[in-house]
């Protein structure tokens, strides 16, 4: 199995390593950054236009740089509307052929970021076989990821079964020297073996009354203490991954696709509430990609019906704790996988953080406040240093305090 | 027993050695064969062969060990995201919409804050140049309406739901052959302020011309419009600009709280009361002289009051006139002719700044009333006739003939829309009888009330929240309703069925929309629309010019039909609670619990009488006695008045509903009938009556019993104008403390630390002069912060969960006397309420302490200091022990001593799934045996220090606000950081320093955040002084 393991996972870092190359062979021959360019299409263009030659909302862009330069790109890119609007004959056709659909303005795109979205396509369309990747790709982290786990455990009981030998071995050295010990000096002895006076020690020992209190006593503190860490844990749910009405991948969608959390997860950088997207999020994409899939046909049902997606909460703060999502991720900075762990690797999400009050109150000892280009803290800042040349930390401006989250 | 012989056997068994005993020999029980068990001893069915009592409670023990692991699985929790949402909508950020209310006369611009689609919250229009951002408590409560489980859940016919359908069919039908055969079809209702909606009247009655509009209101001013239609040929209410008037006589009067216009007024009067102590500040404000029967909220604020009996309401007015014109005035009493000779002295004075008011509905009194505003050439400066009021239309003569003509069986078809008159209406039980007779009638009432539960169909209306609307509150000042959550039940806009009836289109929506377009539309109607919308209101005549008016009255003619005061042994008047109203909210448990300002009571009406009637006729506090007026009597408890006129007693309407709820059922008793119609008017003047004691007691729910300050200058400080101006530290109490190095302030020697402030500084400042004691404040506390009703009896038991009180405190000239008594006579000289105090009204929440007592005695740190200044309340970690509310001076703390959610003995709308959607997401939900407080809405400064991070700056002044300061009408609570020296705040305090700024019980050194403006009055200190000068000459010290 060991071997077996290794075998494969040696193979797919070949595999990764001769496609790898493959991209870089590539890429050398591109004037764009095409991974760059993946990222940006796969997260802004893509729920619109397919890579390739199929129409999807507007036109597919294989052979885009065929038909138009760079300079219209461009132009068109950062403000579509107003290259319709200055009476552009290829722009106009192309609004009235895709039914008046306005495509959406990228202002804060330059030439460097439309060249690297072309590199992507240009290299989606002329090696076919890349677009296997991601399926192997898909199958690599779960092999490197499991790999190691299983790994340690083997070393673990191996290492564990050579200390159980070299202590036997010991034992045994042991008493063939106590052996020849008392074989040479046999005559003063008592006559018992090194065995059975380690027998006798042990006797007395366990019948001495302080040990036996001792003993007494460590195991009820450890029992309470179980009892009480056990106590402590009702509520914590830490590990909590609830099978979901719909079996969405995270694993798929934020790792593999890189899917910015913020996409779906709207709220995040407004309020309380992160926001669990709604269904016409979704659809932005769905509407076009896997639509044969039975996962995908469940979205379908609720937008018909009109009903939404029954989901599971994963993260449950008590009603006592007010947590908002904004003061933590655009004030303070924070990054969700501080909170949430690896979501990128979760095929299932599950809570990670114990979310308990020692948790949230560890945090805030430890963690500066981004005070970087808030003038909210300017004067906080500039008053702390004058007191201590410690940074300053949450709890230092009263992120300890109860109706910081209690009220 | 070495030597035994013997052998003992404790039966043959034993001696025998029997298999069955050696068996059995060592267990103490034996055991024995069960006997066959029968199905019926086993206590628990199922349980079979279990069933002993042992394994019954085996089971028992292991089901509840199962069931508790088991509970300890924290359950399955869903989140259900939005099929589509809306672009603009985000889950748990609030939504703010600009709406109306109007209700009964009362009327407010409003902002209506949605959070997932809920209206949670209602706060005042900022935009509005009537009540700008102020509202009455009675707008803030009007939110729980709309959470009233006891609606209607759809239309009904007779006792049996129907659908809209069917009953449309019928009803059109039934109009139709009323119609046909010339029968008159009534629409009764309230004052309309909704010009929209009289055009949808007007619509209907194209289509069915024998309507009529019949108009009435609970609380009239028809005789004020007649007096005016007579004086200046214009039938209408004027405005009144109170911030212009320096001299101000209200002649029973409630225009604080209950008469017209109250929203704007309250905000004026203010205005003219404020005071700053600033170099160069404002040091002049208006004076008030109230005459009156009952102490009114307004009168409370007055100056000057005089307690007058209801049957000399005429007869002060014609006595002012003839002091003002130099006529001869009858005696009314030594006190009170000489105040109205001061009144009128200061009124001429004032050369036309000045404004008299007066609440009866008597158009004589209205005519002389308003010959002495000409004469004083008020109109054109304080009153306006240019801009009328609409807030009452309601004209008793129409409603009277329309009873009439109901009793005849001359009507038709009866539409109430917004009424109730067999409830509020004098001849109520006459309309109740006459309603059998009446072919059709329906109510667009939202339940079943005294009157919708007669007619032969209930087409209810939802709340206002749920609709579409506009009003006119003002000539000239448009605002808009706009539904902020789609309707709960099944119900129908009254305009959309009366359109629908009138064969049109019953999309209200549309019709306002045209009826703006086509009667206020400018320029691009889309914007025009959008902006209205959004703003709430439409001002386009906000600056109408005034003009002054010639009086063509008839003054003698008044006179003389007032004639002379007949005063008569016991008169029952009849008056307006500031809280309940006219009793259309009486299912309200935010309105029942609200105290009345004066008297503190709540969930009930009450006889209230003076001191001195109550003592004559051998009566005490809560004695219950039957009042009988014109052959109708009630029974209700006694309530001692001081300031109420002698021999009179006082009821307040809006109480005894039948069919409000249950809430409001049965509550106090129902006092409508005993008003009186003179020669048409209504009047609340109920006239002669008797009272005779029963024999019963019943406690009056009152939220104060303390009704002096006992001396204690540290509580509140008050001072006169005329010594203010030449000392701004008039009426200041600073407080000394002997140590061994001589006297000291109180703030020098502490104990204490203090907390270092670094961010904020949160604090408040409270203007004693500003507050007239509406108790706006008290029901938008419970509103933001989720404060519980805890119903009557819980009241009673002193438990109630107000976060902020307003603590209304008597005074009286002893007040001067107390040195002089000495300690020990001084405070009990004080408990006696004198013949007519002077009341200063204190709201008091929780006053942060910097030096919290209440923190030090908390054995489990449950409240804890913030570094911004605030008294921090950690509700999970408090474990009930009471030290903390033991411990505060201001005894401002609750104790949970129930759980109040949830609760079917608490049944004021928290234990439904509707009535808990008006709780604010924010704030916690507080269960049974914790301590709470206010916490100066944390919520709020949490969310905007949130919401300038996210923007990258500090905060600005004004962003941050408490729910309290946010709605006071009068401004007289200013919150803000006091870090921030450019925040209002902060510039009050520097300006007060030296000035009316006072912390609470200062010589405790507790250091309060909140501090209070010194109450000034525009009282004359001639007086004083005199009395000062002889005391002194007569102490020799």
């Amino acid at each position: 199995m060991k071997s077996l393991n290794f075998l494969k996972s040696s193979f797919i870092i070949r595999f990764t390593l001769c496609v790898g190359l493959l991209y870089a062979g590539q890429l050398a021959a591109q004037d764009g950054d095409a991974a760059n360019g993946e990222t940006l299409f796969k997260n802004n263009c893509a729920s619109c236009h397919n890579p390739g030659d199929q129409v999807v909302v507007g036109p597919g862009l294989k052979g885009i740089q065929q038909r138009r330069d760079l300079a219209w790109l461009v132009k068109w890119v950062k403000n579509p509307n107003g290259v319709i609007a200055s009476g552009d004959q290829y722009a106009v056709d192309l609004y009235n052929k895709y039914g008046k659909a306005q495509m959406t303005a990228f202002p804060s795109y330059g030439e460097k970021e439309v060249k690297d979205i072309l590199a992507y396509v240009e290299k989606y369309n002329t090696a076919p076989a890349v677009v296997a990747v991601p399926g192997g790709g898909a199958a690599q982290p779960a092999g490197t990821t499991s790999g190691p786990s299983d790994l340690f455990t083997y070393l673990l009981v191996a290492l564990l079964i050579v200390m159980l030998l070299v202590l036997g071995v010991l034992m045994t050295i042991v008493s063939v020297l106590s052996k020849a010990v008392t074989g040479t000096e046999g005559t003063q002895a008592t006559g018992e073996t090194f065995m059975e006076r380690l027998r006798g020690g042990l006797t007395t020992f366990a019948q001495n009354k302080a040990v036996r209190t001792a003993s007494v006593w460590f195991f009820i503190l450890m029992a309470t203490k179980a009892t009480l860490d056990g106590m402590y844990g009702i509520g914590i749910q830490q590990g909590y991954a609830p099978k979901q009405p719909i079996s969405f991948s995270h694993k798929l969608h934020a790792g593999q696709y890189k899917i910015d959390c913020n996409y779906c997860h709207t709220g995040v950088n407004r309020g309380k509430s992160a926001h669990i997207p709604s269904a016409n999020i979704c659809m932005n994409c769905h509407g076009v990609i896997k639509k044969e899939s039975p996962e995908i046909q469940k979205i379908y049902a609720a937008v018909e019906a009109n009903k939404p997606v029954e989901w599971v909460r994963v993260h449950n703060l008590p009603d006592l704790a007010y947590f908002n999502h904004a003061q933590h991720v655009n004030v303070g900075g924070v990054q969700c996988v501080q909170c949430h762990g690896e979501i990128e690797k979760m095929e299932v999400v599950q809570q990670r953080s114990s979310l308990t009050m020692g948790w949230c109150i560890d945090c805030h000892r430890k963690t500066e406040v981004n005070t970087k280009g808030n003038d909210y803290y300017t004067k906080l800042v500039s008053l702390h240093k004058t007191t201590t040349k410690e940074s300053l930390k949450v709890a230092d401006i009263g992120g300890l305090e109860c109706s910081k989250c209690h009220y | 027993m070495e030597n035994q012989t013997k052998r003992y056997w404790k039966g043959l068994e034993e001696l025998r050695n029997d298999e069955t005993f050696v068996k059995n020999a060592s267990s103490e029980f034996g055991n024995l064969e069960k006997p066959e068990s029968t199905p019926n001893n086993s206590i628990v069915d199922g349980l079979g062969d279990l069933g002993d009592r042992r394994d019954f409670l085996k089971v028992l023990g292991f089901g509840m060990a199962a069931v508790s692991l088991a509970a300890c699985d924290a359950p399955v929790k869903n989140s259900l995201p939005y099929v589509n949402k809306p672009t603009d909508t985000f889950p748990t950020i609030a939504d703010w919409y600009a709406s109306t209310y109007s209700e009964g006369g009362d009327y407010a611009s409003i902002m209506v804050k949605t959070r997932e689609g809920r209206p949670i919250k209602i706060e005042g229009n900022n935009q509005s140049s009537i009540n700008k951002g102020g509202t009455s408590a009675r707008a803030q409560a009007s939110l729980l309406g709309l959470y009233d489980v006891e609606k209607l859940k759809g239309p009904k016919k007779g006792e049996a739901d129907a659908d809209w359908d069917a009953v449309d069919k019928e009803i059109v039908a039934q109009l139709a052959a009323v119609a046909a055969r010339g029968g008159a079809i009534s629409i009764v209702s309230s004052t309309i302020i909704s010009p929209s909606t009289k055009a949808v009247i007007a619509d209907f009655t194209a289509k069915y011309p024998t309507t009529k509009h019949i108009t009435y209101d609970a609380n009239s001013v028809w005789g004020l419009i007649k007096a005016n239609a007579d004086s200046f040929g214009k039938a209408v209410v004027p405005s009144y600009d109170f911030s212009k008037a320096e001299v101000i006589v209200g002649l029973s009067c409630d225009f604080l709280a209950t008469w017209v216009s109250s929203a704007e007024s309250v905000r004026q009067y203010a205005q003219t009361r404020k005071l700053s102590s600033a170099k160069g500040g404002k040091r002049t404000m208006s004076r008030h002289y109230q005459f009156e029967t009952v102490m009114s909220m307004t009168g409370s604020n007055a100056d000057y009051r005089v307690a007058v009996k209801p049957s000399q309401e005429g007869a002060v007015a014609v006595a002012l006139y003839n002091k003002l014109t130099g006529g001869r005035a009858a005696s009314l009493g030594e006190q009170a002719d000489k105040m109205l000779t001061k009144a009128a002295a200061d009124l001429k004075a004032a050369n036309g700044a000045s404004l008299v008011v007066s609440g009866s509905n008597d158009p004589n009194v209205q005519t002389i009333v308003n010959a002495i505003n000409a004469t004083l050439g008020a109109y054109g400066k304080t009153i306006n006739l240019n801009a009328p009021v609409y807030y009452r239309q309601g004209n008793d003569m129409a409603m009277n003939a329309f009873i009439d003509e109901a009793k005849a069986g001359k009507v038709g078809a009866v539409l109430f829309y917004e009424a109730n008159p067999v409830y509020d209406h004098p001849r109520g039980a006459e309309l109740k009888e006459a309603l059998t007779k009446t072919a059709l009638s329906i109510s667009f009432a939202d339940r079943a009330d005294e009157t919708a539960s007669l007619c032969k169909y209930i087409t209810p209306a939802p709340h206002f929240l749920e609709c579409w609307g506009d009003a006119e509150p003002k000539a000239g000042h448009y605002s808009l309703i706009q539904p902020t959550i789609s309707p709960i039940y099944k119900t129908r806009q009254a305009q959309s069925s009366l359109l629908k009836w009138a064969g049109a289109s019953s999309d209200y929506y549309a019709y306002v929309r045209n009826f703006w377009k086509s009667n206020m539309g400018t320029g691009n109607f889309e914007q025009f629309w959008v902006k209205c919308l959004h703003d709430g209101v439409y001002e386009p005549a906000a600056g109408i010019s005034e003009s002054g008016a010639s009086y063509l009255g008839n003054t003698a003619g008044a006179i003389s039909a007032i004639g002379a005061a007949k005063s008569s042994a016991l008169e029952v008047v009849l008056y307006e609670k500031v809280g309940m109203g006219t009793g259309a909210m009486a299912n309200n448990p935010w309105l029942q619990e609200f105290p009345e300002p004066i008297t503190k009571a709540c969930w009930d009406n009450y006889a209230s009488m003076s001191q001195k009637t109550a003592k004559d006729n051998d009566l005490s506090q809560g004695d219950v006695i039957k009042v009988e007026v014109g052959g109708k009597s009630v029974e209700v408890p006694v309530l001692i008045q001081p300031g109420q006129a002698n021999e009179t007693i006082a009821l307040a309407i809006g109480y005894g509903r039948e069919k409000a709820g249950k809430s409001g059922n049965g509550v106090g008793v129902n006092v409508y009938p005993m008003a009186s119609l003179k020669s048409g008017y209504l009047s609340f003047n109920a006239g002669t009556g008797t009272m005779a004691k029963t024999g019963e007691k019943r406690d009056i729910a009152q939220t104060q019993t303390h009704e002096t300050v006992m001396g204690r200058k540290a509580v509140v400080q008050e001072g006169r104008l005329a010594n203010y101006k030449k000392n701004t530290m008039e009426g200041r109490f600073l407080p000394k403390i002997h140590t061994s190095e001589g006297l000291k302030s109180p703030g020098d020697i502490t104990l204490w630390n203090g907390y270092q402030k670094p961010n904020h500084s949160w604090g408040m400042v409270i203007d004693l002069n500003s507050c007239n004691g509406c108790g706006a404040c008290v029901v938008s506390c419970q509103a933001e912060n989720n404060v519980q009703v805890v119903g009557r009896q819980e009241v009673v038991n002193r438990r109630e969960m107000h976060w902020i009180r307003i603590d209304r405190y008597y005074s009286t000239d002893v007040d001067d006397k107390v040195e002089e008594m000495g300690l020990i006579d001084g405070p009990r000289a004080l408990e006696i309420a004198s013949e007519n105090p002077d009341v200063v009204f204190q709201p008091l929440m929780c006053q942060h302490c910097t030096n919290a007592p209440c923190e030090t005695v908390c054995p489990v740190l449950a409240t804890t200091h913030s570094s911004e200044g605030l008294n921090q309340m950690a509700y999970n970690r408090c474990i009930g022990t009471r030290y903390c509310a033991n411990n505060c001076p201001f005894k401002v703390r609750r104790f949970n001593w129930f759980k109040y959610f949830d609760n079917d003995n608490f049944d004021y709308h928290f234990n439904n799934d509707l009535g808990k959607m008006v709780i604010n997401p924010d704030v916690t939900v507080r269960s049974r045996g914790v301590i709470e407080k206010c916490s100066m809405c944390v919520q709020r400064i949490q969310e905007g220090k949130l919401t300038a991070k996210k923007d990258r700056r500090r905060p600005v002044d004004g962003e941050i606000i408490t729910a309290c300061a946010q709605s006071c009408p009068t401004e007289a609570i200013a919150f803000g950081d006091m870090n921030d020296p450019e925040s209002r705040i902060s510039q009050l305090l520097a300006e007060e320093k030296e000035g009316r700024a006072f912390t609470m019980l200062e010589e405790i050194n507790v250091k309060p955040v909140v501090s209070y403006l010194v109450k000034i009055r525009n009282k004359d200190v001639e007086k004083k002084a005199t009395e000062a000068h002889a005391a002194e000459a007569h102490g020799g010290h």
